[in-house]
Formats: structure tokens, sequence, C-alpha cells
């Protein structure tokens, strides 16, 4: 072929690459698109503000800690003095890990990288950056419920 | 210099780009009035990967075991973005799948591809056709829904009743004496991990040898060739042969997502192991015809179980079909015409009794 006639024919393949091209990555990204989408989990029905049973005042001592299940996470109650309770996310604010209640100390520890909280679950030593969330605490009859606290 | 030229002197200052294309370049498919046969193969083996593919995907969020199994199914049919598409392209993919390797079956064997020096080609396709229905019957118990706890339960006990090996059989894939959250178990360990491995080896070597011998030219044609060498026609397998084969894929991936979306497939209702079969419960069309065989076969023949004949029967045409290049021979007499004529009349009996079971109440 000739330099002369390649001009007018290279700009029509040029048109045909471009519509099939554009043909071929469309339906690629329609192909990879519910992929993607479907790698991510979905939300699990979230706690809102439903109170849960955390403990009856009969299961807990003063200066003592015990963990129960808040939704999927797990949550520290602490009778700091006789009938007055704390509750806060057990989840440490720097990695993740469960923290539990050293009566000993008298204070929320991380054994994963030794975080310290104080019992109404602020920062005071240690790696993590913030304090634990706190939690609502209400006494109903012998039963403690727990929720989470207001927005705001 | 651009990129893609600079990747090919990477490739080729480290591994030789010449050698490492040659086969790929020196790869011929002969063009004659059956070449579109040649798509089969490769279709297969594309809806494999698809299978690959989806089955990962479903194994992000699937949970094996008799409590969770079916609300995990459920959990993506319903909660999942697209988990619906995924699980539907899974099990459209796996029947057609089925469809395609039975196509590429028949269409090898009435072309006689088979024969010599292909004789292990063959035989690991007729291996990787029961790895397949394999598939087939361990992935169907996986949702654990009525249909496939009684198929599964009904599976089982066929082999089981085969002499001396049967009982032990039965316990290897049951994982007990009944069909519980056990054999759930194996029938995942099967579908997800053993059956895998042993296919994907099965299929380099399958891969392996059919570029190894190169692609069979049917004898027929080839004695036209021979008679006018002038007529001889062949495409180059890279890129107009596997061009042409990936656009057959494309339309195969659009036909897959038109399924999935149109005919989603239903999870049906959870396996309770204290309930009745309900009425009119078939396998899967994939084992219709050897079903309705054993309905229809007579409780005694001759003195014998009949259902035990029946059942011994599918195993030695399994046993035959596999050694089918071994009986095409042309000492003491030719056997290639009744190696053709029987595979016509076994395809015929599968049509058929798979259509009479598909409408037998």
């Amino acid at each position: 072929m000739d330099s002369e006639s390649t001009a007018p024919p290279l700009a029509r393949r040029r048109f045909i690459e471009l519509i099939l091209g554009t043909g071929l990555i469309a339906s690629a990204v329609s192909f990879v698109y519910p992929i993607l989408k479907y790698m991510i989990p979905p939300q699990l029905p979230d706690f809102g503000n439903e109170a849960v049973l955390a403990s009856r005042i009969s299961e807990i001592k003063p200066n003592q800690g015990m963990i129960f299940r808040f939704g999927t996470k797990p949550g520290l109650l602490i009778e700091a003095a006789p009938g007055e309770y704390t509750a806060m996310l057990a989840v440490c604010t720097h990695l993740g890990c469960t923290v539990q209640y050293r009566s000993d100390l008298r204070e929320v520890w991380c054994p994963c990288h030794n975080g310290k909280y104080d019992i109404q679950g602020r920062n005071i030593s240690g790696p993590p950056p913030r304090p634990l969330e706190a939690l609502d605490v209400q006494v109903r009859g012998d039963e403690i419920f727990v929720r989470r606290k207001a927005e705001g | 210099m651009s990129l893609r030229a600079r990747l090919k002197q990477w490739v080729d200052e480290r591994f030789g780009w010449e050698a490492l294309t040659a086969p790929l370049r020196k790869k011929t498919v002969p063009l004659h009035r059956y070449s579109y046969w040649y798509f089969l193969g490769g279709m297969t083996l594309f809806l494999f990967v698809i299978q690959v593919i989806t089955g990962a995907l479903l194994l992000l969020y699937y949970r094996p075991g008799a409590d969770e199994a079916f609300e995990s199914v459920q959990f993506i049919m319903t909660q999942v973005q697209f988990g619906w598409l995924v699980r539907s392209i899974h099990v459209w993919s796996a029947n057609l799948l089925i469809f395609t390797a039975f196509s590429h079956l028949f269409s090898v064997l009435f072309l006689k591809s088979y024969r010599k020096p292909r004789e292990l080609t063959w035989m690991s396709g007729m291996v990787l056709l029961f790895l397949i229905l394999g598939f087939g019957f361990t992935g169907y118990l996986l949702p654990w829904n009525t249909l496939s706890y009684f198929a599964t339960k009904v599976g089982t006990a066929i082999p089981g009743q085969i002499p001396l090996i049967g009982r032990p059989t039965l316990l290897f894939l049951r994982g007990g004496e009944d069909v519980t959250g056990a054999t759930l178990n194996r029938m995942f360990g099967f579908h997800v991990a053993i059956l895998p491995g042993i296919a994907t080896l099965l299929i380099l070597l399958h891969l392996g040898l059919v570029q190894w011998f190169g692609i069979s030219v049917p004898p027929k044609v080839e004695n036209e060739w021979k008679q006018s060498p002038d007529s001889r026609r062949e495409m180059r397998f890279f890129p107009n042969f596997a061009l042409r084969e990936l656009m057959a894929w494309y339309v195969a991936l659009a036909a897959l997502g038109a399924l999935a979306a149109l005919f989603p497939w239903n999870l049906g209702v959870k396996a309770d192991p204290f309930a009745s079969a309900p009425a009119g419960i078939q396998p899967e069309w994939y084992f219709l015809f050897m079903f309705q065989s054993l309905k229809l076969i007579p409780a005694k023949i001759a003195g014998l179980d009949g259902e035990l004949l029946g059942i011994l029967g599918f195993g030695a045409l399994a046993a035959v079909a596999v050694l089918v290049p071994f009986l095409d021979r042309k000492k003491p007499f030719d056997t290639s015409r009744w190696i053709t004529g029987a595979g016509v009349l076994v395809l015929a009996y599968i049509v058929v009794m798979t259509i009479y079971g598909h409408f037998a109440r």
C-alpha cells in the first residue's frame, strides 16, 4: 500500500478501534463492578439504641469487671464502688484487642500493648489514642441494662 | 521506547521472547467443514474458569454445616450485593459446563480424534468428565435444601448397593451411616479442595497433550486432503483462532449473565432429615437418564437384582468409554464403524431417556 492511500482508511480504522475499544472497556467494567460490589460485606443490622441486659446485680461484686455481649462487640461492665456501675465498649482504641478490668490496679488494662484506662474508660497510659466508648447504664430491679450513649 | 516494547525487551532478555512464543506461532488449527466442533473444548475450559472464579467468590460467604449452610446461601441470595447473580452464574455455568463437556466428548468420538496417538488425551478427558459429574453431585448438596438432601441420600445409596465395596463406599461418601452435617462437610471438602486439585492437574495434562500432538483432522477430511493436497487449509492458532474463541467466550459470558438475570436459581426449602421426600423429586437433568433407567428396570432379571444390574451396566459402559481408543482397531476386523454406531446409540439412549425422565411422573 502506498502512503497517499493510507490516510482515509486509517481514520476509519481509528474510528472502529475506538468503538470496539469503548465497548470492550464498558463490558469489562460491567463484569468487574458486580464482583467488587459482591466483595463488600453487607452491613449487619445495627444495634441502634436497644438496651442490652449486661448482667444482674447478684452476679457482679464491687471492684469487679465483667465482659458481656453488646451486639457484635464485647462490652465491659464494672462495679466501681458498691452499687455504682460503669460500662464501656471493651474494644481497645489502639488496635482493637479486648480489654479487661484489673481489680488490683483499679484500672482497665489492655494486655496486647500494655494500654491503660481509668475506671471511666479514659486513656491514662500506653499507646491508646482515645478513651473507650462509654455506654449508658440503667438498673431496673436486679437487672443491669446497657445502651449506647445518645448522640451529641 | 514504548511501554509495550520495553516489557517485551524485559521478557526477552530473561526468557527469550522467540523461544517462549514459538509454540504459539507454530500451532495451527485445521480448517474444514467440521472446524466449528473445535470450539467445544475451549468453551468447556472457559466455563470451568468461570466456575473457579464464582466458586471462590461464593466461598467468601458460604458456611458449611447443617445449621448454617442453607442460611448462608440465603444470605448470599438476599443480603450480599449481586450475590444472587454470582450464585446463579455458578449454577448456570455448571449446567452449561456439563452440557459442553458431553458435547465435546461426542464430537471427539464422532470425528475420531481419540485415535492413536491421542489415547491418553481421550482418557484424561473421560476422567475429567467423571470429575465434572462429581463436582455437580457434591456441589448440589451444599445449599442444604430438601431436593439436594434427598438427591444425596439416593445418590450415595446407589453405589452402596454394589457387593463388597458398596458399604465402605457409602460410609466414605456420607461420613457415617446417614446423610447428616458430616456428609455436608465432606461434600464441601470434595467440592472445593479435592476435586479442584485433581481436575486442575488433569486439565493441564489434557491441554499439554493437545498441544503436544496438535489438533486432530477427521480421517474423512484427511483422505480428501491426501487426494487433493491443494484443498488443505489451516488457520494460525494465534491470533486468528484464539480471537474467534475469545469472541465465543464473550458471547457465552453474556449468555450466562442473561440466563442468571432472567432465570435466577431457586434456593428451595431447608432440608429436614425427618420430613418425607417431596412427590415428583428428580435428580438434575444430567443424571436423569440413569435415574429413569433405574426406575424402569424390573426388580428381578433372571433371578438377579435388576437395579444392581443397571448400576453395574452403567459402570461397565463408563469403563468401555474410557477404553474406546484401544477398541478402535483394524484387526481382526475394522471396528471404527461399530464404535461410531455404538456412539450414536448411546447418545440416542441418553437423549431419549433424559426427555422421557423429564416428562415421566
